[in-house]
């Protein structure tokens, strides 16, 4: 019976792999939280980083990332959700939609790095916009349309024929049936892939090196006036995010708790996608059930 | 006949008559078509300028600063601000090729096992548990991943092997893990799709599992695996920051995998911001990122390539 050893020995084998994989992530996740929790608290969350000295947080990191997420996904869905409505429901099946659907591969296969350079050459020296939120936040785009528009494509096609079908035959036009009869419907798989999304621009930080820039101003969290430099609402001015700031202590960090900070950082990083990865799940689900008859 | 009349009027669009209704119907349709043809032709014009302006910038060198592209390419010395400047570029290929193909020799294995388990092995618990760990892994921020290395996996290759610990290696297995997701979930795509009535006849026949994964499954889904592999070197070779952290930026041609070395990649990142933009030293950056653009074009060909293979 050599083919039932061999078969049983493959069998262990995989398994082994499969554990080990499974080993590796609980050390990964353990290390980090383990490592990192003990620095977080309200001080080390709210406070502003120190160059030399000990003692630093991430307030103003943290802020930036969450506000230029936010710009990132204001400009990124409307332009995604009109590029996947067209890829789903005006595209023709020819040449053009085949040239448009590798614009959209090609799109999402670039290095983030260059996607970075491109918004420096571009958006910062040509537009002019300097290291700012707003450039970091056109960057992004660009980085996330594609993961957008398949998004949509695909949550358009899913929605079952009889439906659109129906909305035609009432006399609307396509546009009326795309958008009051068929986005309802794909909305739930669009709003978590959409949140998986912002949890992927949450962690970027090649593209942002060029683009936001790699220094914050003092910020005034009491002024929130949009258009006063030191605001923290100003969108033209430049921001650090916190997976750079993770970048740019553990390369040329000077406070003599660097590691530490560093570690507070990652942690809180991992615990904000960790949420945006069950918030997703979550929350497209509440929706899926609150928009359909469904249980 | 009175009741669908009645109907239509105490509609919201009551009073109108066909004919201004189609008008505004069409009206709707016009403007709706506008908005997603803006939105495409906004993608393809990004795509264009991308190209456009890196190549603008990245050619200079080549077409009026007077460095030969042999000598970027083969030349073994980066030394922009010597006299005279030299671009030799084949260290940095040397270390994106070597890391990027040392991550995927790592990776892929692992990830087919990975995958086998979840379709052959264990099926249930592979969909509600591995599955879900394996995306989670996905979605870790690449300098997160950077920090892991620098804090576990450079300290331990320093104290097993000799050298520094920073080096190809340590940046191959960062990569490795970072890559482990996406040859995963394709390979685990295509073994699902894989139609039942073939596995079925080779068990009917008396083989074992492992005959059946090793000469039915494997052989079958081949091009699709290989496409998950070449994806994941395509994210390899591009990744900036989790690399440069670990590998040590020695701009030489490293002898062995536990000497520091560099990638395309992390030499843009640390050199970009300190030259003036428009200097031959600046402009020989921007080549080494229109050689990054080349190589991504490169990988989308194979991929689709293999694709093509796969529909067959």
């Amino acid at each position: 019976m050599r083919a039932k050893t061999v078969d049983r020995i493959a069998t262990g084998v995989i398994i082994a792999v499969a554990v080990l994989i499974m080993a590796v992530l609980a050390g990964l996740l353990g290390f980090l939280l383990v490592r990192g929790v003990r620095h977080i608290d309200f001080h080390f969350l709210t406070s502003f980083p120190q160059a030399i000295k000990e003692g630093g947080g991430i307030g103003p990191q943290l802020f930036n990332s969450l506000f230029l997420l936010v710009l990132t996904m204001i400009i990124t869905i409307p332009l995604g959700l009109g590029a996947g409505i067209y890829m789903s429901e005006y595209a023709k099946p020819n040449r053009l939609t085949g040239f448009i659907r590798l614009v959209v591969e090609v799109l999402s296969s670039f290095p983030s790095i260059v996607v970075g350079l491109f918004g420096l050459l571009v958006i910062v020296n040509t537009f002019n916009l300097g290291y700012s939120l707003l450039s970091g936040a056109l960057a992004l785009t660009v980085f996330n349309l594609p993961m957008m528009v398949r998004l949509t494509e695909q949550s358009l096609r899913s929605v079952p024929r009889e439906q659109k079908e129906a909305g035609l035959a009432l006399g609307m036009s396509r546009w009326k049936t795309i958008t009051s009869v068929m986005l309802p419907v794909a909305l739930p798989s669009i709003v978590t892939g959409s949140i998986l999304a912002a949890g992927r621009v949450f962690g970027e930080a090649a593209a942002l090196l060029f683009t936001a820039g790699m220094s914050s101003p003092r910020l005034d969290f009491t002024d929130w006036n949009p258009l006063h430099p030191t605001s923290p609402l100003n969108p033209l001015r430049p921001a650090e995010t916190l997976a750079v700031h993770i970048w740019k202590i553990n390369s040329e960090g000077l406070a003599p708790d660097a590691p530490e900070i560093a570690a507070g950082a990652s942690a809180v990083l991992v615990i904000m996608v960790l949420l945006f990865n069950l918030g997703a799940r979550w929350f497209g689900r509440a929706l899926y059930r609150k928009l359909t008859a469904s249980k | 006949m009175n009741i669908p009349t009645s109907n239509v009027q105490s509609s919201a669009e009551s009073g109108a008559k066909p004919r201004e209704r189609k008008q505004r119907h069409v009206a709707e349709e016009i403007r709706g078509k506008i908005y997603v043809y803006f939105c495409v032709l906004l993608m393809i014009v990004t795509i264009f300028s991308i190209v456009y302006f890196i190549a603008s910038r990245g050619l200079a060198p080549f077409v009026s600063q007077g460095v030969a592209l042999k000598d970027m390419l083969l030349g073994l010395k980066w030394k922009p601000e010597g006299e005279p400047p030299l671009f030799g570029a084949l260290p940095f290929l040397f270390g994106s090729f070597a890391t990027s193909l040392f991550a995927a020799i790592i990776a892929a294995p692992l990830a087919f096992c990975a995958s086998i388990y979840m379709t052959e092995i264990m099926p249930k618990f592979g969909k509600t548990v591995l599955q879900p760990a394996i995306e989670l892994l996905a979605g870790i921020p690449s300098v997160v991943y950077g920090f892991v290395g620098l804090s576990v996996i450079v300290p331990f290759l320093r104290d097993t092997f000799p050298g520094q610990g920073v080096g190809v290696l340590a940046g191959a297995l960062v990569l490795s893990i970072m890559i482990l997701p996406t040859i995963t979930t394709i390979a685990t795509d295509s073994l699902r799709s894989l139609p039942n009535g073939l596995k079925e006849g080779s068990y009917a026949l008396g083989a074992t599992r492992w005959q059946t994964i090793s000469r039915i499954i494997l052989p079958t889904t081949l091009p699709s695996l290989l496409t998950g592999v070449v994806l994941g070197i395509a994210r390899a070779f591009g990744e900036a920051l989790a690399v440069q952290m670990v590998i040590g930026n020695a701009p030489h041609i490293p002898h062995s995998l536990f000497e520091s070395a560099t990638t395309l990649t992390s030499i843009i990142t640390l050199e970009m911001g300190n030259t003036t933009s428009g200097s031959l030293h600046n402009n020989a950056l921007w080549s080494l990122a229109l050689i990054l653009l080349m190589m991504t074009f490169l990988f989308v060909f194979v991929v689709r390539m293999l694709e093509r293979r796969v529909k067959r």
